[in-house]
């Protein structure tokens, strides 16, 4: 299906896409044209820009938007915000997207934006994490228990994050409100052109944590916490409250935590492209694992710099997305650990996935844990101010 | 409303007539009951019966009006087995609730969890799968993937806090017309004690028929 109409001068300008000095920096730093030699932000760039047509809706739902050619950009163009507007503008009429697991995910979205809702969601919580209802830190859980419910081929587990993360607050001496009524934060719907939908969401959330008197919200999913962040205030104005990632939380209050002595095994870290280059969280992470004393192998590219998981909001899946995962899966075995740690829960599906790749049998399997769930495994028992407040009871 | 697609007129006429205990009917018992409903139906209705009935030359039937709320149930049911167990219904002339679309799909391994959810999303209240016995599969295996993926299905349903009753998993072979009215009428009726789905979209919201399959007319393009 081919799009004619031509993008907006508007469009382009907030894009800051008239400053495009077609030097091809974007192309030559983006993961997918490098095997889908079909595909090019630059041209994409420069066609727009000459009055010709939009992208097809395939080449808009080809972009990872992992924001690698904005951050390489000398002039500062924004690829991703424009194909994004691009999406939003074009969604319903010619953009669909070929969206991966059969829609899935976007109906399951799209059914959380229902007024009366009466979630189960947090059957995952054990008895020795403690939660709370009302309170002034929150904890946002994300859909990690629909992804496992999901992607139970995969043998993912994305809910030992989460409490992974609960159980490092919990010794940070923090009793998080984990509200049982949260919604999708709606971070694909805004990637994927549904931005009523998504609108939807981002207020219901605003609006149910802001009735358990929450002043603070920390998140384990980057995406979550870039959308709250960068996004919801667009919706609803400035937040009622403050936004973190556990990373952050964990990083900057370390000291407080005992972990084991033991000589930590080594493992890479897998930047998310949400948490990286959006967030711009690159060095919280690492201290938490320093902190708890695990050993940090880098990859060739890490950072700012890191290789997406090429899933982007489950709209597109196809083999160069594939060739995309396993050059990571590669790259992280190169490293000579035996651990793919992430803060992602997307990143960790889509890994997994490509390690199932049957041609290739054990040159690119790992282990993968969640960062949370990697640090928190270490926690011994209980944290110094747990047991200092403890003593003081007595 | 509309009846099933795929039935043949008697079958639509039948499917036409009010909901009662599923039984294979000979073309004679049809006719009686056609005429003992027109007999029971309030005198206006009864008189508009009569009316339509001569006016196309047949015995058509009015439905009675249904009190209350009418589910929306989207059923799919496999090529092979269940969507033939729908034809012999029909061909059998067996009355049952026509408050369901069915789908035909190859098999009821394919029958993703998506399909279910984008009819909840598109408003359904109930999703019947239905595909062959085990054992008899066309394809040897697919309702074994059929069972993997209503599970994942039910699971992720669980969460989100739809009730377990709005969706139901069965095996009716080509043969089973009167299970297949049966469990069509059995499930039509645990859906209305249920009443509307709450993940509905408001009815002004709902897409419209062609709207609803752009994406999909646009894939078959």
């Amino acid at each position: 299906m081919e799009a004619t109409t031509p993008v907006d001068a508007r469009t382009l300008r907030e894009a800051n896409a008239f400053l495009c000095l077609e030097c091809g920096k974007c192309t030559s730093s983006c993961v997918v044209a490098r095997y889908n030699r079909s595909y090019s932000p630059r041209r994409l760039i420069s066609q727009a820009l000459g009055g010709g047509r939009l992208p097809t809706a395939n080449e808009l739902s080809i972009c990872l938007t992992c924001m690698a050619c904005d951050e390489r950009c000398p002039s500062g163009v924004h690829f991703v915000d424009l194909i994004r507007e691009l999406r939003r503008a074009t969604y319903g009429a010619e953009f669909a997207g070929n969206c991966s697991h059969g829609g899935a995910m976007q109906s399951l979205m799209k059914l959380m934006t229902a007024d009366e809702l009466n979630q189960e969601r947090l059957g995952w919580v054990t008895e020795d994490l403690k939660i709370t209802d009302q309170g002034e830190v929150a904890f946002f859980a994300g859909c990690a228990p629909y992804f496992d419910a999901f992607f139970t081929e995969l043998e993912v587990d994305t809910l030992a994050g989460v409490k992974g993360a609960v159980k490092m607050l919990n010794a940070l001496g923090l009793e998080p409100v984990l509200a049982p009524d949260e919604r999708c934060c709606g971070h694909d719907l805004l990637w994927g052109g549904d931005v009523a939908n998504f609108e939807r969401l981002a207020r219901k959330n605003v609006e149910l944590l802001k009735a358990r008197g929450v002043k603070a919200v920390i998140f384990n999913c980057p995406e979550c916490y870039y959308t709250f962040k960068a996004d919801y205030a667009k919706v609803v104005g400035t937040l009622p409250f403050k936004v973190k990632h556990i990373s952050e939380v964990v990083a900057e209050r370390a000291g407080e935590l005992n972990f084991v002595d033991d000589e930590g095994e080594k493992v890479t870290f897998q930047d998310p492209c949400r948490l990286a280059r959006f967030a711009g969280v690159v060095e919280a992470p690492r201290q938490v694992l320093a902190a708890a004393g695990v050993e940090l192998a880098e990859m060739a590219r890490s950072g700012k710099g890191a290789v997406c998981c090429a899933g982007n909001g489950w709209l597109n899946c196809d083999r160069f997305s594939k060739e995309v995962q396993l050059e990571r899966l590669r790259e992280a075995r190169a490293t000579g650990a035996a651990t793919l740690v992430t803060a992602c829960p997307k990143c960790e599906i889509h890994l997994r996935c490509a390690m199932n790749d049957p041609n290739l049998g054990d040159e690119i399997k790992m282990e993968m844990r969640d960062l949370t769930s990697a640090v928190a495994s270490r926690l011994n028992g209980e944290s110094k101010e747990v047991k200092a407040s403890s003593t003081e009871e007595k | 409303m509309t009846p099933p697609k795929g039935k043949s007129a008697a079958a639509e006429a039948e499917t036409k007539a009010p909901a009662k205990k599923a039984k294979a009917r000979k073309k004679g018992a049809a006719t009686a009951s056609a005429k003992a409903t027109a007999q029971k139906a309030p005198p206006a209705r009864r008189a508009r019966a009569k009316k339509a009935a001569s006016a196309q030359g047949t015995r058509r039937v009015e439905k009675p009006a249904r009190e209350g709320f009418i589910p929306r149930i989207v059923v799919f049911a496999c090529n092979w087995c269940s969507y033939a167990g729908a034809d012999t219904a029909g061909v059998s002339r067996i009355q049952y609730s026509p408050h369901f679309r069915i789908i035909r799909v190859m098999c009821s391994g394919r029958v993703h969890p998506a399909f279910i959810l984008r009819a909840f999303e598109l408003g359904a209240d109930g999703v019947l799968v239905s595909g062959c016995h085990f054992g008899d599969c066309h394809y040897i295996f697919g309702n074994e993937r059929a069972v993997e993926q209503f599970e994942k299905t039910k699971a992720l349903l669980k969460i989100l806090g739809v009730e377990e009753g709005r969706i139901r998993l069965e095996w009716i072979s080509a043969a089973e017309g009167v299970k297949f009215a049966r469990v069509i009428d059995e499930f039509v009726e645990q859906v209305r004690a249920l009443g509307p789905s709450k993940l509905a979209p408001p009815e002004r919201e709902l897409p419209q028929k062609a709207e609803a399959f752009a994406d999909v007319a646009a894939l078959a393009k």
